[in-house]
């Protein structure tokens, strides 16, 4: 084979390059990265454990929406007994009332571009 | 045994005291949690059947009175696009002659002529936009009657838009939002390539209150109730006086009555 310290060096040079983000995370920490999201200071309970909002909002806003506009039922008992409005606006903003600080910075992070703004009106923003 | 009388009092006195306190602390807490809630609505308003009937002497009477047109495009952030190319409509006014074309004739009543009839969805009982609709986003609520719309689920088709005999729906060519003089944050806005129409209000009736343009109508010229109970109060106008309805003929059984 001709050439072989160059071939290598060469393919060497090139993984560390085409790996440099890794490299560059691992140096700074920034891997790490999670968005900080605001909570609400009065904690009261959720409309469901805090485990399956994470994962599953967007599913039981779905839910929601067709209970709401679909049956007319806009309103439930949670298993705290408490009775609550299915509402985006009302009831979820009612709680994180900052859209910017609760939805936004996990769907900017996440890449993600919920179209409930196309026609929902956010709240006015309050200032921390 | 270490603790005497007056210690175990003391102890017994302090502990019932932070119990106590505890407890009503949470009380109170609980009580105000629950009352920065969405207030408790009133109970629904429901019917069998929803139906308006509008005094058209009345509104006549009233000239240049546009109370429900402001009040219903208000409360559901309808767009003011300023040019009728792109005009959204829930509830507005048309001539007597339009209104009802098959009633014209030669001498129609000068006053009827060119009056202002209001017009919205009729909410028919065999309403065609909702039977050509193909996603299913326009529907009559089994209910009560109302013809409902799923802007979610909406792909703007336009094929009600040409159902309907009417002319009660809209379709937004254009983003509503910057046309929206003040934005009811209560409401949800449309977005581009939507269509929309009168509701009947659902959202108010759900929380106990009146159609926007009844309570916007000084004249009481707008009266809504349930055509099923034969005491409410559309049943009642329509006994004792002579009501028309828009294009009976096509066989959609509009719920909007006209008293002349």
């Amino acid at each position: 084979m001709y050439d072989t310290g160059k071939i290598i060096a060469g393919l060497l040079v090139f993984l560390l390059v085409i790996t440099l983000p890794f490299w560059y995370n691992l140096a700074t920490g920034k891997a790490g990265y999670t968005p900080e999201l605001e909570r609400p200071t009065d904690a009261r309970e959720c409309v469901r454990d805090s485990a399956y909002m994470a994962a599953h909002h967007m599913d039981l806003l779905n839910v929601w929406r067709d209970q709401v506009v679909r049956q007319g039922a806009r309103f439930e008992t949670g298993s705290d007994g408490q009775r609550r409005e299915r509402s985006l606006t009302r009831t979820c903003l009612g709680c994180h009332a900052s859209k910017e600080r609760f939805c936004d910075r996990c769907h900017s992070y996440m890449g993600v571009q919920p179209y409930c703004w196309d026609c929902h009106i956010a709240p006015e923003e309050p200032r921390p | 045994m270490s603790v005497d009388r007056r210690r175990f009092l003391k102890i017994a006195g302090l502990t019932t005291l932070a119990v106590a306190s505890g407890s009503a602390r949470k009380a109170l807490t609980a009580d105000a949690a629950d009352s920065t809630m969405a207030t408790p609505p009133s109970p629904p308003l429901t019917a069998q059947r929803w139906a308006m009937v509008v005094d058209i002497r009345k509104c006549l009477a009233a000239g240049d009175c546009r109370d429900c047109t402001l009040a219903c495009h208000r409360v559901h952030n309808v767009p003011d696009f300023g040019n009728p190319k792109d005009e959204i409509k829930w509830i507005w006014q048309e001539p007597f002659e339009r209104v009802f074309a098959d009633q014209e004739y030669e001498h129609l009543e000068e006053a009827l002529k060119h009056a202002g009839v209001p017009v919205l969805c009729n909410h028919c009982d065999n309403p065609p936009c909702v039977r050509v609709c193909p996603t299913g986003s326009t529907w009559k609520r089994e209910t009560d009657g109302i013809v409902m719309m799923d802007w979610h689920r909406c792909i703007g088709c336009r094929y009600c838009v040409a159902a309907c005999p009417y002319g009660s729906r809209s379709f937004n060519w254009r983003d509503p939002r910057p046309f929206i003089k003040e934005l009811e944050p209560e409401f949800p806005t449309r977005m581009r390539g939507v269509v929309e129409k009168c509701t009947f209000c659902e959202e108010r009736l759900a929380r106990g209150k009146p159609l926007a343009c009844v309570e916007a109508c000084k004249h009481k010229a707008l009266t809504f109730g349930d055509l099923e109970d034969p005491d409410s109060e559309v049943r009642a106008l329509l006994r004792e006086g002579f009501a028309i309805r828009r294009r009976p003929s096509l066989g959609t059984q509009p719920e909007v009555y006209y008293k002349l």
